[in-house]
C-alpha cells in the first residue's frame, strides 16, 4: 500500500470525494422516501433550517446566540484548564514533593469522565455558566497538565545544569528553562485539551444548561425536529475544526520560530 | 580566594546493584589563577572531577573545596563551559550571555556593558539577536565562553570545550582562549583528551590512569613556557614546533600509552 504523503491537490480531491459520497448517499436515502423526512431531512433541508435559525430564535435564542454562549463557556473552561494545568504540570516536573502529593490524587480523579461530573456540577454551580464550565475544565485539564509535566521532565539535563551553574534560582529555571523547553509538548497538550474540552462542553450542555448549542439540540429533539438537531451537529463540528486549525497553526508557527 | 582543593576524593557509582569505582585517591590543588588541564583515557573520571567542582556531582568519600569552602551546589562563581555548548536554543546570543547576569541580580542598565565587551572579545558583533541554531559550532562555543566569562567567575570549568569543533576552528579557539586566559587570569580546570591542547593551554597537566581514575603524574608546563618564552609566539603551530613543546607532549603520550588496555591499539 502506498503510504507516501499526498500532494495538496490529491488531499483536497480525496477529501472532497469523501464529503461528496456522504452527502450523495444521504440525499439519495432522504429522497427515496424510505425514511420519513421528519427523521432524515435532506442536506439542503438542514441548511435551510440553519439559515432559519439565524433569524428566528429557537429555545430562546438564535443559533448565533447559542454559539456565543457555548464558545464563552468553552473559553472560560479551557482557559482555566490551561492556566492551572500548565503551571501545575511544570511545577510537578520540577518539585518532586509536589509530584508525590498531586500525582496519586490526579490519577484517581482522571478516571471520572467529564460527563460523570454533570450531576455534581449541576448541584454546585447550576445550569448557567458555572456547571458547564466545570465539565469543560474536567475534560481539558488532564492533557494540559500531563503534557506540561512530561515536557518539564524530559528537558535535556544539560540545559538545567547550565542554568544552575549560571546561578539560576528554582523559580527562574521553571520560567526561563522548563517552560520554553516544554513549549512543543505544552502546545501539543493544549491541542488535545481543546478538542476534549469542546466535546465535553456539548455533552454537558445536553444535560446541564439553559442555552448553548447542546441545549438547542435537546430542544430540537424534544420537538422532533431532526433538522434542528443536525444543524446543531454541523455547528459543533465546524467550530471544532476551526479550533483545531487555529491551534495547529499556532503549533507550526512556534516550531518554526524555534528552528525545527 | 579561589583555590580548588581535592582531598582524598573517591567516587563510586552504583548501576544494577553493582558498585563501580570511577575515581580513587584524588589529591590535587589548583592554585589561584592557575590553568590546570586534566588528560586521561576515556572513562577515567576526568569529567566527574570537573562536575564535582561545579557542584553537579559529589564525592563518595573525601572533599572538594573551592576557596576553602566545601562545594555543596552549583554557583555562578564557578562557571562551566560544556562540550555540547548547552546554549539555550530559545534565547538569542545576547539573551544567553545576559542570563547569568540577570540571575545575579545585576540591574538591566549595568548589564549591557559587560555583554557588549564579551561579544566584542569573542568576535560576535552583528550576531547579538541570532539564535544558537543559526550559528556554526565554533561561534556557538564562543557564545558559551562569553556567557561564562561575563559572570566574572573566580573559577572557570571547561569540559572538552573544543571537542565538538573541526580542527581549524579548534585552533582559532585555542589561540583565543590563551589570549583571554592571559588577559583575565582565572583558576581554570580544563578537561580534554587532546594532549597538544593541554600542553598549549595549561600551566600544569594532570595525567590520569584508566578506571578507576587516579593521578598518574602532574607535569609542570608553566616553568617550561616561561623559560622558553612561548608567549612571544603568535600562533599555535609555532609553539607546537618548539623542541621543548614536543618533549613535553611526548612525555605525556608515553604516560597515556601505559594506560592502554592490553590488546588496545
Amino acid at each position: 500500500m502506498n503510504r507516501d504523503a499526498l500532494t495538496a491537490k490529491e488531499f483536497w480531491l480525496l477529501s472532497t470525494l469523501g464529503f461528496a459520497t456522504l452527502f450523495g448517499v444521504w440525499s439519495a436515502v432522504a429522497l427515496s422516501g424510505f425514511v420519513p423526512s421528519q427523521f432524515l431531512p435532506t442536506p439542503w433541508g438542514v441548511v435551510e433550517r440553519m439559515v432559519e435559525l439565524t433569524a428566528k430564535p429557537f429555545a430562546g435564542y438564535t443559533i448565533q446566540q447559542h454559539l456565543v454562549s457555548s464558545v464563552g463557556r468553552y473559553l472560560l473552561g479551557f482557559g482555566l484548564a490551561a492556566a492551572i494545568g500548565v503551571p501545575l504540570g511544570l511545577l510537578m516536573g520540577w518539585f518532586r514533593w509536589l509530584d508525590d502529593v498531586v500525582s496519586p490524587l490526579f490519577e484517581a480523579v482522571r478516571f471520572i469522565a467529564p460527563i460523570a461530573w454533570v450531576p455534581f456540577a449541576a448541584l454546585w454551580f447550576g445550569t448557567g455558566i458555572g456547571g458547564p464550565t466545570l465539565i469543560i475544565f474536567m475534560g481539558a485539564f488532564p492533557p494540559a497538565l500531563i503534557n506540561a509535566y512530561r515536557g518539564a521532565k524530559f528537558v535535556e539535563p544539560r540545559f538545567i545544569e547550565a542554568a544552575q551553574t549560571l546561578g539560576a534560582s528554582n523559580w527562574r529555571i521553571i520560567v526561563e528553562v522548563l517552560l520554553p523547553a516544554s513549549v512543543p509538548s505544552i502546545v501539543a497538550g493544549l491541542r488535545i485539551s481543546a478538542g476534549l474540552g469542546w466535546q465535553s462542553l456539548v455533552g454537558a450542555e445536553l444535560i446541564v444548561a439553559s442555552s448553548g448549542i447542546g441545549y438547542l439540540m435537546v430542544k430540537g429533539q424534544a420537538s422532533i425536529s431532526t433538522s434542528t438537531v443536525m444543524a446543531g451537529m454541523i455547528a459543533i463540528g465546524s467550530v471544532g475544526i476551526i479550533i483545531d486549525v487555529l491551534l495547529r497553526r499556532m503549533e507550526a508557527t512556534i516550531n518554526r520560530r524555534r528552528g525545527r | 580566594m579561589s583555590e580548588i582543593v581535592f582531598e582524598g576524593v573517591r567516587r563510586v557509582f552504583t548501576r544494577d546493584g553493582k558498585d563501580f569505582l570511577t575515581l580513587d585517591g584524588i589529591d590535587l590543588t589548583i592554585r589561584e589563577k592557575e590553568f590546570v588541564a586534566i588528560v586521561g583515557p576515556s572513562g577515567c573520571g576526568k569529567t566527574t572531577c570537573l562536575r564535582m567542582v561545579a557542584g553537579l556531582e559529589f564525592p563518595s568519600e573525601g572533599t572538594v573545596k573551592v576557596g576553602g569552602k566545601l562545594v555543596t551546589a552549583p554557583g555562578p562563581e564557578r562557571a562551566v563551559v560544556f562540550q555540547q555548548f548547552a546554549l539555550f536554543p530559545w534565547k538569542t546570543v545576547w539573551e544567553n550571555i545576559d542570563f547569568g547576569l540577570k540571575c545575579k541580580g545585576v540591574p538591566v542598565a549595568k548589564r549591557g556593558e559587560p555583554i557588549r565587551r564579551f561579544i566584542e572579545l569573542m568576535s560576535l558583533q552583528g550576531y547579538e539577536s541570532a539564535f544558537p541554531h543559526q550559528l556554526s559550532g565554533g561561534m556557538q562555543q564562543r557564545v558559551a565562553i562569553a556567557r561564562a566569562y561575563a559572570l566574572d567567575p573566580a573559577v572557570l570549568l571547561m569540559d572538552e570545550p573544543f571537542g565538538a569543533l573541526d580542527a581549524q576552528t579548534r585552533t582559532v579557539m585555542q589561540e583565543e582562549l590563551v589570549r583571554l586566559a592571559r588577559k583575565n587570569p582565572r583558576s581554570v580546570l580544563f578537561i580534554t583528551h587532546a594532549v597538544e591542547e593541554a600542553v598549549y593551554l595549561a600551566d600544569r597537566v594532570v595525567v590520569m590512569t584508566r578506571r578507576p581514575g587516579q593521578i598518574r603524574e602532574i607535569i609542570d608546563v608553566a616553568s617550561v613556557r616561561r623559560a622558553e618564552d612561548w608567549d612571544r609566539l603568535e600562533h599555535i603551530e609555532e609553539v607546537m614546533d618548539q623542541a621543548s613543546f614536543v618533549h613535553l607532549r611526548t612525555r605525556i603520550w608515553r604516560l597515556l600509552r601505559e594506560q592502554q588496555q592490553p590488546g588496545e591499539h
